[in-house]
């Protein structure tokens, strides 16, 4: 078996964890190590999910892990849940996307926004992986300005009639029902937008796989097309109301983003310690030689802060204070910092950091899509800037 | 069915290794402390065996410091009905002490119809507690277990000799120490983990005799020497078997 | 004069390699305490080559018969050899084989009292009996004394190496009244060909590219086999992505990490990602035609020259010596 991960923990960070923030850790640690990481070289050249760790992952309850258990959900505070993100993304971002599409992206706005029958039709189903969520939000021509969308939702005498695109949809192709987010007024007003679930089986709802990625490779990552999809009234999600809703849900996403990036990070620094100490040129390891020291003790600092961050934000988030902004700070940071630690990783492995058995480009490539999704670093950098002024600079 | 599972709080099998100031004991610093792999077997071994029998209960018996507390909530998670924690500041050298404490513990809470240990724990090695309880509550006893069968209450079991496998059968109750294979362990889900607060864990403070083991010193192995290249063609393999015969005593 | 009790095992009649280590380590005890040597062997009768144990230290033989020892029976074994030891031995020495691992503890605890489990080292310091083991998968070893009476230890094997002490060895046969117990051996079957995993195999002797062809690996199965039951073969990722070997036997980064005893590297040059994956091997052998090869640098002795011609010489010299 490959060598198990140990994580990185250079400021003692564990001991500001409880104990069973650390079982949950280690039991998902374990599992990657174990399950995860034999196959996913393969998936990712393939270029296919490995769904086959679907029931494994449900298993371990790591589908809409906070939220509470009368749904069948491990009812696992928010720091915890960051945990099993930070283990999976080490594991790969495609994986991670996975998860945190199911539960903070279609398990979570059932949660917030669904009627109780909703509810109980939908998330114990969804935490035990028999159905798949996909989030459709983005379309071909909105992305970084959601508000914009024009998928429209008609009312009709029994129901709904929905007309659209999505894209970039990730578990589009494979899920059983969709959170589809579309404007029920007027083209102009987002404060019209409402939340819909679409079983995928409704005539008119398709979904096609894009293909040609060179990111996220063991996702799926698709189109969805609604022509004229009637849909009976129970398919509005109640209580959702304006681009707020969404926003909610990405929220929650960007959140375990944060820490996933920071499970990236890890991996790559993991494997870069490990390669520096046992690749010997000009006689010594290459660990000995000055650059390679200056490379990896700024990804140590790096990592370091990272975790201290996402832990605080963690904390405030269980106490029911963490604000967007707050997230924006953290997504933004650690997504950054993780595609540089897995570039200078990539270079430290030299001619062997192009080889897919090397972790280090796989996650350069996933981050790149991770630094664009949720909400573009530059987004983010923009939110904090109308943050700190008080001025929007996004128009 | 009663099951009872005896387990051992250890250091990770990568733990770098440094000896502590007194010269005879782990240095604990920055070591991450695990269920010993061998008593995951046994702890899996015993919730299948409640699972299959319907009803029962799988007790969790521990002998350790304070921080053992934490390996019974991970057999616990695992789906464990309650714990018991046998405390004491260290673990004895002399793993006939070790047993005494666990067996008086045992008599105390019994009687068992199954009671279920790791072959060995990866710290030290031993791989004497299990037998020596049996020996100690007079129950028939079968070592590293790779294989189990239990129809009503007869045992059969298969354990891996040089070169063979070896059938041993025998009646409940007993004893039994698991090696891999003879299961595969679940991994605690969260829900478990989350579940595992809330079952009991009695701690109960013991003292241990002395017993005939005494550790003088703990130190490193020799350091690997610098490798040599014996000779060329087969000429050079009388002198290569002698080495690895006399030398570095693996033939 | 009191008794270290040296004792040895048999199977199937005859007596095995492993008990004449255990003569020499109670030897060794012996001497430093002014003490005899008796080894004893259970069976259901007479095993052949008990009379060599003599030649080991031994100053008598005794062979304890009973219908039940036919094969080994941990409760009447453990029973007839406490009975044994209870007759002034000061030390009792086993072997930690399968069966001594199991019949150890169970005399210990009978006897009530401490079993110092595979260890590597003997000795007598001054009337005290201290011995080495390895702990934490080897990385340190722990010296220890044992003031029970009598000191029971189990020796790792093939660490003792036997030394020909020639002592009187006067044999004798006692039959004993036992019972079996309430555990039977009822059946032992041959363990499967080829069941033994590169990842815990004691013993693993890995190919690469310098094999040529697939069906070149045979001289390694040999070679695997010469050592009975205990190697492994694995492979260098490079044969199994040629489709060579199976992916189960791949030794490396992208395939299993390794840490047998012996790891004998035929024909691989020895990158790095191999590396990755064996290099915490006890003692790493290399055979490459190659001076220059990597894999010289990581291991602990190596040959250079035509593993064809090399390989078949060992496989050679290890069933001889076997």
């Amino acid at each position: 078996m490959a060598p198990k991960f140990h994580g990185v923990d250079f400021y003692a960070i564990d001991s500001l964890l409880s104990e069973e923030e650390r079982a949950v850790r280690d039991t998902v640690r374990t599992w990657v190590d174990e399950q995860l990481i034999p196959v996913i070289g393969d998936a990712y050249i393939e270029g296919r999910f490995p769904k086959q760790l679907i029931p494994g992952m449900a298993e371990l309850g790591l589908f809409g892990a906070n939220l509470p258990e009368e749904y069948g959900c491990a009812g696992l505070n928010n720091v915890a849940y960051g945990l099993i993100m930070q283990e999976l993304e080490r594991g790969d971002s495609g994986v991670r996307s996975f998860a945190s599409v199911q539960g903070a992206l279609v398990m979570y706005p059932i949660y917030a926004f669904g009627s109780d029958e909703q509810k109980k039709r939908w998330l114990p189903e969804m935490a035990t992986g028999r159905a798949i969520g996909c989030f459709g939000l983005t379309e071909p021509d909105y992305g970084s300005n959601p508000a914009g969308m024009i998928t429209v939702a008609r009312e009709t005498k029994d129901g709904w009639v929905l007309n659209g695109a999505k894209m970039w949809i990730t578990n589009g192709s494979t899920a059983h029902v969709a959170v589809v987010w579309a404007k029920t007024g007027a083209q102009n007003d987002p404060a019209s937008i409402r939340g819909f679930l679409v079983p995928t089986d409704t005539k008119g709802f398709s979904a096609k796989d894009q293909k040609g990625k060179l990111s996220l490779r063991a996702s799926d990552t698709s189109e969805l097309v609604l022509q004229d999809v009637h849909l009976p009234k129970e398919a509005l999600l109640p209580k959702s109301g304006g681009l707020k809703s969404p926003l909610m849900c990405l929220t929650q996403a960007r959140y375990g983003i944060s820490w996933g990036a920071l499970g990236a990070a890890m991996a790559c620094y993991d494997e870069a310690v490990s390669y520096a100490k046992n690749r010997v040129m000009f006689n010594k390891p290459i660990g000995g030689f000055q650059l390679q020291q200056a490379r990896l003790a700024e990804m140590l600092t790096e990592i370091t802060k990272a975790q201290l961050l996402v832990l605080q934000l963690g904390r405030l988030k269980d106490q029911g204070t963490m604000t967007p902004q707050q997230v924006s700070l953290a997504k933004r940071n650690n997504v950054s910092m993780a595609t540089d630690i897995a570039r200078e990783t990539r270079r430290l492995l030299g001619a062997n950091g192009i080889l897919a058995e090397y972790q280090a480009m796989r996650h350069l490539a996933n981050l790149e899509s991770v630094y664009t999704y949720e909400g573009t670093h530059d987004v983010h950098t923009l939110v904090l800037g109308q943050e700190i002024t008080g001025i929007s600079a996004f128009e | 069915m009663r099951i009872a599972v005896c387990i051992k709080r250890v250091a990770d099998s990568e733990t770098r290794v440094k000896v502590a100031g007194d010269g005879r004991s782990l240095d604990d610093a920055g070591v991450k402390f695990i269920l010993n792999p061998y008593d995951e077997f046994a702890v899996e071994e015993a919730l299948q065996r409640k699972e299959k029998a319907g009803a029962g209960e799988v007790a969790v018996l521990a002998l350790g410091g304070p921080a053992a507390q934490e390996t019974i909530r991970t057999a616990l998670a695992m789906g464990a009905d309650r714990g018991i924690l046998l405390q004491t500041d260290a673990v004895p050298a002399d793993g006939f002490v070790t047993a005494q404490a666990i067996a008086q513990e045992l008599k105390a809470g019994g009687p068992w119809d199954l009671v279920l240990f790791g072959k060995l724990a990866i710290d030290d090695y031993n791989a004497q507690v299990g037998p020596m309880v049996a020996e100690l509550l007079d129950l028939p006893c079968v070592t590293a277990v790779s294989h189990l069968t239990i129809e009503g209450s007869a045992v059969t079991a298969e354990r891996e000799i040089e070169g063979a496998v070896e059938v041993v059968q025998c009646s409940l109750p007993a004893v039994l120490t698991t090696d891999k294979g003879v299961n595969e362990p679940r991994y605690p889900a969260l829900k478990g983990i989350m579940a595992a607060k809330k079952k009991p864990l009695e701690v109960k403070p013991v003292t241990l005799g002395g017993g005939s083991i005494e550790v003088l010193e703990m130190a490193p192995p020799p350091a690997r020497k610098d490798g040599k290249i014996v000779g060329e063609g087969a000429a050079a393999v009388p002198e290569l078997v002698r080495l690895l015969r006399e030398e570095a005593k693996v033939l | 004069m009191s008794t270290v009790l040296a004792v040895c095992e048999q199977r199937d009649g005859a007596l095995r390699k492993v008990s004449a280590e255990v003569v020499t380590g109670a030897r060794r005890i012996a001497d430093g305490l002014g003490a005899e040597v008796e080894a004893i062997v259970l069976g259901a009768g007479p095993a052949s080559g008990a009379e060599s144990l003599g030649g080991f230290g031994a100053d008598r033989v005794v062979t304890l018969t009973a219908d039940a020892f036919a094969t080994y029976a941990p409760e009447g074994f453990a029973a007839a050899v406490a009975e044994r030891a209870r007759g002034g031995a000061v030390a009792v020495v086993c072997a930690a084989s399968a069966q001594g691992k199991d019949l150890a503890p169970r005399v210990a605890a009978k006897l009530g009292t401490a079993l110092a489990a595979e260890v590597t080292d003997v000795s007598v310091d001054g009337g005290a009996l201290i011995a080495i083991r390895p702990v934490y998968a080897g990385k340190a070893l722990l010296r220890v004394k044992l003031t029970g009476t009598p000191a029971v230890l189990s020796l790792r094997p093939n660490v003792f190496t036997p030394v020909q002490r020639p002592k009187a060895g006067a044999a004798q046969t006692v039959a004993v009244a036992a019972s079996a117990g309430r555990v039977r051996v009822t059946a032992t079957k041959a363990a499967e060909a080829g069941a033994l995993d590169v990842a815990e195999a004691p013993i693993v002797i890995s190919g690469g590219r310098g094999l040529k062809e697939p069906a070149n690996f045979k001289i390694l199965e040999e070679l695997a086999h010469a050592f009975g039951g205990r190697a492994a073969v694995g492979a260098s990722r490079a044969v199994v992505d040629a489709g060579w070997r199976p992916h189960a036997d791949q030794v490396g980064q992208t395939g299993k990490t390794v840490s047998p005893t012996l790891y004998v590297a035929v024909g691989i040059s020895g990158a790095i990602q191999h590396l990755a994956g064996m290099r915490t091997s006890k003692v790493i052998v290399a055979i490459n035609k190659d001076k220059d090869a990597p894999i010289f640098k990581v291991a602990d002795y190596g040959v250079v020259g035509d593993l064809f011609e090399i390989v078949p010489a060992l496989t050679a010299a290890v069933k001889s010596h076997a």
